[in-house]
């Protein structure tokens, strides 16, 4: 054990991060009340920080900690991503907080905390590691769920998930265990080499790999580990909502491609069935039960549980396509998701949020810019031209064909045409329907910079990708063949 | 590394794992079978210190001690780590020095934290 500079200047983001988080804690418990938004700039300027560094690691491909912390071009480019959503979530959550009277500086703090873990997550080189960075993010999003702790439902969500979220900690972590028992390592380049050539030990290998897999689709929240979805995204305060459905799903996808691709690259006819069952069982339930709500949360848990399906497709086949297709799938969603659960926060009736269908009633002629924005996100979650969304679904149908699956991707499109009703639902609430209801739209200037930004790159995604296609292919990670 | 050739080794955890079933189970079969059987409504009663029993257990209550269990987490798994630095200091050396100097101070944002919050006050 001894210093290495490499190392340190390596994990320098990380290490910003955790240093700002605890300042954050200290700086908490000084400053008044009334000035709690000035957290908020300083955790924005702290993620900004981190982002210039990340930056500034980019490219480098480096195994730090003896092969323990990957930093490459695929960890750097989630990271990336994370920083965006969570700058976009604490610009929502300003206003909000106060709202619904829980604006505490523990919120930044733990805000922050999950972005290390995150951070690790996508970084790790090494399943202990992966399994640290997995507790960090899952243990500050516990307490985030439960924030408003007057309200049952979401002290309940706190509870349902932090319940199941041990267990299937439990469970990934025994899957750990059998694939360390077998193979003697646990790093994931290691594993890699093993499984390729197990011999007698196939079955543990098998174990590990599935009990691994049940961890992960429970983290993506795909079919048939989604049953915490509903309930924690429609009780958690919905700014803690749009953070978890993006980047806390993102980093996870991010490991989960990590660990399959690399280190079960060898086995890929064992699990690339269970990838399809999983696959079509998220499409299927997440968006034929979506049509049934009418709680817009909700739906939109619903929905997510059908784009991981989408997402999941990509995995099937190990190849630089696939992969440009997911990170893309990936970059796209996160904006149009934390941007449809901004519009929802921004919808205020009498002191609650206005969350259920009911409330967008003619939101066009009361604010068109609001429906506008919202009419953006809906088209594009839908996969309609000539938004992001339908960009990245296309690129996702098009790997999928490529690898040889073309009646999956046949199955996909059936399922998309089915979700289209749902999201064209609260469309037509906005724009066919009389206004009825009491709901204002209520949005303050970080607010409107938030939408703003997170509609325009929806736009732009969808209009102009070239340069994002450009950063994407730059960023597709060193450990393709 | 899992050694097939060898499955004796898992001999003693196998016989571990009867004795433990068969001590439970033997147990209370036999406890079954010789005591005396003889309910009658003051012996199902849930005990309480000798006066009869008021109201139902399940409500809630103020845990006062649970800050001080948690303060007394921050400083226990301090020492914990502190006591295998300082016997192999001279060895771990600057590194492990500058190691435990961050370890502390993140338990003393914790500390300050608390401090700050009145976790340290009775009332």
């Amino acid at each position: 054990m001894s210093f290495s500079a490499v190392n340190i200047l390596g994990t320098m983001p990380e290490i910003y991060l955790t240093f700002f988080g605890c300042i954050l804690l200290i700086l908490e418990t000084m400053i008044p009340k009334e000035k709690r938004s000035w957290l908020a700039y300083f955790t924005i300027i702290a993620l900004v920080f981190a982002m210039v560094a990340s930056i500034g690691l980019n490219g480098k491909g480096l195994p730090l900690y003896s092969g323990l912390y990957i930093v490459d071009p695929f960890s750097n480019f989630f990271k990336i991503i994370i920083y965006i959503a969570a700058i976009i979530t604490i610009l929502f959550s300003l206003p909000y907080l106060d709202q619904e009277d829980i604006h505490l500086g523990e919120y930044y703090a733990f805000i922050l905390f999950s972005v290390v873990g995150m951070m690790v997550m996508v970084s790790a080189g090494d399943l202990i590691t992966l399994f640290l960075g997995i507790e960090l993010m899952s243990l500050c999003f516990y307490v985030l769920v439960g924030l408003k702790r007057d309200d049952n439902r979401s002290v309940e969500a706190s509870f349902k998930y932090f319940l199941l979220g041990s267990f299937t900690a439990a469970i990934f972590l025994f899957g750990i265990s059998f694939l360390y028992g077998a193979a003697g390592t646990e790093t994931i380049s290691g594993l890699a080499g093993f499984i390729s050539n197990p011999g007698t030990l196939k079955p543990m290998v098998m174990v590990g790999m599935i009990l691994t897999l049940v961890g992960f689709t429970f983290k993506v929240s795909a079919v048939p580990f989604h049953m915490w979805t509903p309930d924690v995204y429609e009780g958690a305060p919905t700014v803690v909502t749009g953070f978890m459905a993006t980047a806390g799903k993102i980093a996870a996808f991010a490991v989960f491609l990590r660990v399959f691709w690399v280190a079960f690259s060898g086995n890929r006819h064992d699990w690339d069935i269970l990838i399809i069952l999983v696959s079509i069982l998220s499409m299927a339930v997440g968006n034929i039960v979506a049509i049934m709500q009418t709680n817009l949360k909700r739906m939109l848990a619903y929905s997510s549980i059908g784009h991981a399906g989408y997402a999941l497709m990509a995995l099937l086949l190990p190849n630089r396509e696939s992969l440009f297709a997911l990170l893309f799938y990936v970059f796209t969603y996160m904006f149009m998701t934390v941007g449809a659960f901004g519009v929802i926060l921004m919808m205020r009736k009498k002191g609650v949020e206005g969350e259920e269908i009911e409330d967008f009633v003619g939101l066009s002629k009361r604010h068109p810019i609001a429906a506008l924005v919202m009419l953006i996100f809906m088209f594009s979650l839908a996969g309609i031209p000539p938004f992001g969304g339908f960009l990245a679904k296309f690129y996702i149908f098009f790997a999928v064909v490529h690898a040889g699956y073309t009646w999956l991707a046949v199955v996909g499109i059936i399922f998309a045409a089915i979700g289209a009703y749902y999201y064209l639902k609260v469309v037509m609430a906005m724009y066919m329907k009389e206004p009825n209801g009491s709901v204002v739209f209520h949005s303050s200037l970080m607010g409107r910079i938030a939408l703003a930004l997170t509609a325009g790159t929806t736009v732009i995604l969808g209009v102009y990708p070239a340069p994002f296609v450009a950063y994407i292919k730059s960023s597709l990670a060193l450990f393709i063949p | 590394m899992f050694s097939q050739s060898h499955p004796e080794h898992y001999v003693p955890i196998f016989l571990f794992l009867l004795v433990a079933v068969g001590f439970g189970a033997v147990s209370l079969t036999v406890g079954k079978l010789i005591r005396p059987k003889n309910p009658y409504k003051d012996k199902n009663a849930p005990y309480e210190c000798g006066v009869p029993p008021i109201n139902d257990a399940r409500e809630r209550f103020s845990v006062r001690y649970y800050v001080i269990a948690m303060l007394f987490l921050v400083f226990d798994v301090e020492v914990v780590f502190l006591y295998p630095w300082a016997v192999d200091f001279d060895r771990l050396g600057l590194f492990g020095l500058v190691e435990m100097m961050i370890f502390i101070f993140i338990l003393l944002v914790g500390y300050v934290y608390a401090w700050k919050k009145e976790a340290l006050e009775w009332d």
